[in-house]
């Protein structure tokens, strides 16, 4: 297991490049979907105020 | 087709429930197979050793790098030739997600670089061009965002898309055309990839996860930008209500 996280003496550069990809693309998909779910909230509180 | 009814926000937002679930699953079961490939089947490289397996990331983020510029240069063609209104908001949406695979590919790259070629960065032709198109990103976001009008900026942006478009065919063949340091194109060739089976796969696995993430961001994405420009009509329809009363 240990020969595995060694990746033959790269393990700085791949571990980083993945870790870095994973941070990245994590981070924008929760950003992204937290976003749409305050705007769907705002949206609904909007309307219930219109709403005569 | 009448592509203009799915620019409706409601519209849009029942085709992409009924995309979302499909695209959310195949990324998912695309990544994490071809993670698995990646990280524990594939082979190491005769010369490269281990790391070879950063290749799995980096090239599937340069061809999202410019799969999604390409997306935004359409968008861009659909905002001024046919004024649509679904493509103003998309090619907004898409932009950041373009540029995070961009630096992606160039911080990978780097990563890559270090141990292969004995350093982080190299003004060649290949790397110079997709730092080029990470700018370019950066611009559009800005331009897009400089304009009290969201019209306005979705129109100025998306001549900036086009004009930048000629960035594409630059990154594709710089290493055709230049003695780069980067190596040439092994799986986009004419004569068919030139990559062994057992790495090929794998990344033919999370190149299909990435566009199918990229799918995913995409729908929600958009869907936020239509509800944001709804809501902003809205508070303008009650200001201006207000001034009425």
């Amino acid at each position: 297991m240990s020969e595995f996280f060694a990746m033959g003496g790269y393990a700085v550069y791949v571990w980083t490049s993945y870790a870095l990809t994973a941070v990245v693309l994590i981070g924008l998909g929760v950003s992204s979907w937290r976003r749409l779910r305050g705007l769907e909230a705002d949206l609904a509180a909007f309307e219930r105020e219109d709403a005569p | 087709m009448n592509w203009h009814r799915f620019a409706s926000p409601s519209n849009f937002k029942r085709l992409s429930a009924r995309i979302f679930p499909w695209a959310a699953g195949g990324a998912a079961l695309c990544l994490g197979y071809g993670l698995y490939q990646a990280l524990f089947v594939s082979p190491p490289d005769y010369q490269q050793g281990q790391s070879v397996r950063i290749m799995y990331i980096h090239v599937p983020a340069a061809w999202m790098a410019m799969f999604v510029y390409a997306n935004l240069a359409f968008a861009g063609a659909a905002t001024l030739v046919w004024r649509h209104p679904l493509a103003e908001v998309a090619g907004r949406a898409i932009a950041p997600v373009g540029a995070a695979f961009t630096f992606l590919c160039l911080a990978t790259g780097s990563l890559w670089g270090k141990p292969m070629w004995g350093t982080w960065w190299e003004w060649d032709a290949r790397l110079t061009s997709v730092l080029i198109l990470f700018f370019v990103y950066l611009a559009y976001m800005a331009l897009n965002n400089a304009f009290d009008d969201a019209t306005r900026g979705a129109r100025a942006s998306a001549v900036l898309a086009l004009v930048g478009a000629v960035n594409l065919p630059i990154i594709k063949f710089s290493v055709d055309w230049w003695n780069t340091l980067h190596q040439p194109a092994s799986v986009m060739r004419l004569d068919g990839p030139a990559i062994h089976p057992s790495m090929l796969w794998p990344l033919l696995a999370m190149a299909v996860g990435y566009t199918l993430l990229f799918v995913v961001l995409a729908l929600v994405r958009i869907q936020a930008e239509l509800i944001e420009r709804r809501l902003g009509a809205l508070v303008q329809a009650r200001l201006s209500a207000g001034h009425a009363q």
